[in-house]
């Protein structure tokens, strides 16, 4: 009450103190807006929309600039960017990368193939991506453009900034 | 090629450590391509032997395609290799029209092969960022995807889709040219050569890559026959053999250009064989694009070509009449394709794309076998790869141009 009378709301959620270098929010505050301003995504392209990734990547996109760097490694990356067909093969394979990333992770599947299984309704395919992992955003498309991926990402950040105590001993 | 394996054998003598130290690389590996996997045996560094273990994209192209008809499977054939569809659709389109005996009008050929040679630059575009990009020059992987942007612009405006096209159709394309993308592809292909010497400008000369290519995975033209080795990987070795030239499909009879081949069979005489044929792929545009202005108005469709929607279905009798409902009609779909068989082959930019067509009468094939140059590739990782080191394996990967998507179907 007395935060709320003292002080100035200077953006949602966060306030000032007028004349003092100080302002007041909550941590899921600070630890969402730190989440969602450094998504570093996984180099793992499974087929077809890997190579659209990668040009969401490269100079034309360039997806630096929302501060997202790939990273070659599972246990230096916080997000599973499901780029392609997930085959029964595969499927073990990229639930061990999934099992391998640190905590707080996020999955996007990306393309039709990862979402539903797509096109390929046959016997090698897993019929997307849910089946054995928790996907936070579905991204439709046969390749999504790259326009497309990054609107994902964008919901993603979204997505994170109202999570509620997603940090600590108790989350 | 063992040279290092013998080196060592000598140094050691008889009480080498016998045991081998096995190393698994993939399938989740940045510059692996894809989802290729390789069990490795090493001494030290030195690969011993190389192992590939491929399946792990396999989807199961050719069963389905057993379920679609003709011009539904075209859009499979995207899926093939994802980097230079319009090639793969041009493959699977030949082999149609020869069942077919569909004639293709000469405008529709000009247009395929001005998209197929688009296609073989944005694959050459990528393998190059690609390559050098696991070599550790980043630079040349910003470039070449700035100028492969332009090419998928221009792919969008052609038929709005950047990757995954399905232009092509049995007995022609989809649709013509619009007048501003002859006008763009003009400013395309005067400004093409220019970007490509500002990559060799990059690389063509660096110490670290030419340290990193000379004398890797020296391949002899023998070596090459043996392992089946086709398109840019066979012409490094210094064989000048092009389906394009030797059997020429589409509009390519009548335009000229050059088969280059390199002198070493190493991995750098594959990268500028690559590099030569992106600036023939650019005249061989132009030489199209100015053929065009002859036949403009003509249609870019065959007149008899079957059509896409699924084929109207005509009502049979049954054999025997039901004995208590009477006289039934079954569905049954008009036959559109003669039965028989029809094999055509193409130069994709990774080498020789084959399909082969077996057709039982009814509007979907019996059997369709897709021969792809990247599954014959992998095959030759094993042999390039022994008594290198480690580090160049991804040189050797890459020099190969494999994508899984092609290989594993």
């Amino acid at each position: 009450m007395g935060v709320e009378k003292s002080t100035i709301e200077i953006a949602p959620g966060v306030r000032q103190v007028p004349g003092a270098p100080v302002v007041v929010t909550t941590i899921d505050k600070v630890v969402n807006w730190a989440r969602a301003g450094s998504l570093w995504p996984l180099t793992f392209g499974l087929a077809c929309c890997a190579i659209e990734m990668m040009a969401t990547g490269a100079s034309h996109y360039d997806l630096d600039r929302y501060g997202i760097i790939f990273r070659a490694t599972p246990r230096q990356a916080d997000l599973l960017i499901v780029a392609g067909t997930v085959t029964k093969k595969m499927a073990p394979i990229v639930r061990r990368v999934y099992d391998q990333m640190p905590e707080p992770k996020y999955v996007i599947a990306m393309g039709s193939c990862a979402c539903s299984g797509g096109i390929f309704k046959t016997y090698a395919v897993a019929q997307g991506v849910d089946q054995f992992l928790p996907v936070d955003i579905y991204l439709p498309g046969c390749p999504p453009r790259p326009e497309a991926l990054i609107y994902a990402l964008l919901q993603l950040q979204e997505k994170i900034k109202k999570e509620t105590k997603r940090w600590g001993y108790w989350r | 090629m063992s040279l290092v394996l013998e080196v060592n054998k000598k140094q050691k003598g008889k009480d080498s450590w016998e045991e081998p130290f096995y190393l698994n690389m993939g399938p989740q590996h940045p510059s692996t391509h894809g989802v290729l996997r390789l069990f490795l045996e090493l001494e030290g560094e030195t690969i011993v032997n190389c192992d590939p273990i491929i399946g792990y994209l396999h989807r199961g192209i050719e069963k389905l395609a057993e379920n679609l008809n003709y011009n539904q499977t075209i859009v499979l054939s995207d899926r093939l290799d994802y980097i230079s569809s319009a090639a793969n659709n041009v493959a699977f389109a030949l082999a149609f029209e020869k069942l077919l005996r569909l004639e293709v009008p000469r405008r529709a050929k000009l247009i395929r092969t001005i998209v197929s040679e688009m296609a073989r630059i944005c694959s050459h575009l990528l393998w190059l960022a690609t390559h050098a990009l696991d070599i550790g020059a980043m630079t040349v992987f910003l470039y070449c995807f700035r100028d492969r942007e332009w090419l998928l612009n221009i792919y969008e405006r052609i038929c709005g889709a950047r990757l995954t096209h399905s232009y092509v159709r049995v007995g022609g394309v989809r649709r013509d040219f619009e007048p501003e993308v002859i006008e763009e592809l003009y400013r395309f292909v005067e400004e093409f050569p220019k970007r490509i010497t500002d990559y060799e400008t990059l690389i063509d000369t660096n110490r670290i890559w030419l340290k990193r290519t000379k004398n890797i995975a020296v391949v002899s033209t023998e070596e090459a026959f043996n392992l089946g080795l086709t398109g840019p990987c066979l012409r490094g070795s210094g064989v000048s053999y092009d389906v394009r030239k030797f059997r020429p499909y589409d509009a390519y009879s009548e335009v000229e250009f050059e088969v280059p081949i390199g002198q070493n069979g190493d991995t750098y005489d594959r990268y500028r064989v690559r590099m030569i044929e992106l600036r023939q792929s650019n005249w061989i545009i132009k030489q199209c694009l100015d053929r065009l202005s002859e036949t403009e108005g003509e249609a870019v469709l065959a007149e008899n070509s079957p059509d896409l929607l699924m084929p109207e279905k005509v009502r049979e009798v049954s054999a025997q009449p039901h004995p208590k409902l009477g006289v039934m009609f079954k569905p049954k779909e008009k036959e559109i394709v003669p039965v028989g068989e029809a094999f055509a082959s193409i130069e994709s930019p990774k080498g020789e794309l084959s399909v082969y067509v077996v057709s039982d009468g009814s509007s979907r094939p019996w059997r369709l076998r897709i021969r792809t140059p990247s599954f014959v590739h992998i095959s030759a990782i094993s042999h390039m790869t022994k008594g290198h080191m480690i580090a160049d394996l991804v040189a050797i990967i890459g020099t190969l141009d494999i994508v899984l998507g092609d290989s594993d179907r």
